[in-house]
């Protein structure tokens, strides 16, 4: 065992940045299910859509990439 | 940052080489400082995706014939996939953004799919790279905004279908969200291919445990498919983002 208390508290916010990937999930999988409700309700709206679903991810996505980001940075920045 | 994970690795990491090892910077030609005109890896590789682009879209299409070969075929499916997004997205009128959003597709594409061969190097996976990307998407809206509406271009940032009490509120955080757009635009692109190839690294020093090494190769060709669409659809989505930006730019009412 070595290293210090410093060292110790970086690790384990790396870790719990690891939950930022949960609500990224959620957001993901919530833009997906309920483009995919709407399109089998109206299937000929959806290709019209599909843009919207991917923009809609991209967003969604681009906040658990931040939480990634975080724990980067928390590696070899601080 | 790149010094930083080799020093890591040193460190003695239980894996076999340091997953973030392969997005260092070298010169190819020794030494170790890297200047603004020093050749590296980066700029080996951003040559061979132009160079890559160039050989699809001039030498594939150069004896273009009424029934098309493969390569042709892809330059046109790539050139119709494009300007049908931009003129869906955005309306018939941005069609003359049309060569620069595609180059910008073409580019990104390339270097995803590219930085998925072994041993290679993904320059979209480095925030300089494709900050310079998203900045001048960001300055070109803006500048395409004021100059093509003056100070009306600020409408945008005043939505004039909230009840009024709120609008105020409401403009301070369109503000914000204009601004975070280049940051957001283009640290989506560079975390999904960096995690992505890190991840695959991941395994691979699984894969040298005897162990685990059959589950890590299984997990290796699942991740690396997943990769090919996540290089794909990035591209997509950091492509239509630019076009419903420009959309802002060309009619900013909201």
């Amino acid at each position: 065992m070595e290293g210090d208390i410093a060292e110790l508290g970086k690790y384990i916010g790396v870790g719990l940045t690891a939950i930022g990937m949960g609500g990224a999930a959620m957001g993901v999988g919530n833009v997906a299910g309920n483009f995919l409700s709407g399109a089998l309700r109206n299937p000929s709206a959806a290709a019209s859509q599909t843009a919207t679903l991917f923009i809609g991810m991209a967003f969604a996505e681009a906040l658990g990439i931040f939480s990634f980001l975080v724990a980067l940075l928390l590696m070899f920045a601080v | 940052m790149a010094t930083e994970a080799a020093h890591g690795a040193e460190e003695g990491s239980s894996l076999v080489f340091h997953p973030m090892d392969q997005f260092i910077v070298k010169p190819l030609f020794g030494g170790t400082e890297v200047h603004w005109y020093t050749i590296t890896n980066v700029t080996l590789w951003m040559g061979i995706t132009v160079l890559a682009i160039l050989a699809l879209m001039v030498l594939a299409t150069s004896g273009a014939k009424r029934i098309p070969s493969r390569g042709q075929s892809i330059a046109e499916m790539a050139y119709g996939f494009v300007y049908k997004m931009i003129e869906d997205v955005t309306g018939k009128d941005a069609v003359k953004f049309f060569p620069y959003v595609f180059t910008l597709f073409m580019f990104i594409v390339f270097s995803n799919l590219l930085g998925l061969l072994p041993m290679s190097f993904t320059p979209t996976s480095h925030f300089a790279v494709t900050i310079v990307l998203a900045l001048v998407v960001f300055l070109t809206v803006t500048i395409v905004g004021f100059a093509l509406h003056g100070a009306q271009f600020l409408g945008l940032f005043w939505v004039s279908s909230a009840p009024a009490a709120v609008r105020p509120l409401l403009a301070l955080i369109e503000v914000i969200s204009y601004f975070v757009r280049p940051v957001s635009h283009s640290i989506r692109l560079a975390g999904n291919m960096m995690a992505g190839h890190a991840v695959i690294k991941v395994f691979a020093g699984f894969a040298a445990i005897a162990a685990v090494s059959p589950v890590a190769i299984i997990a290796i060709v699942g991740m690396y498919g997943l990769e090919i669409l996540v290089g794909f659809i990035q591209a997509y989505v950091f492509t239509i983002l630019t076009c419903v930006y420009l959309k802002d730019a060309l009619h900013p009412a909201h």
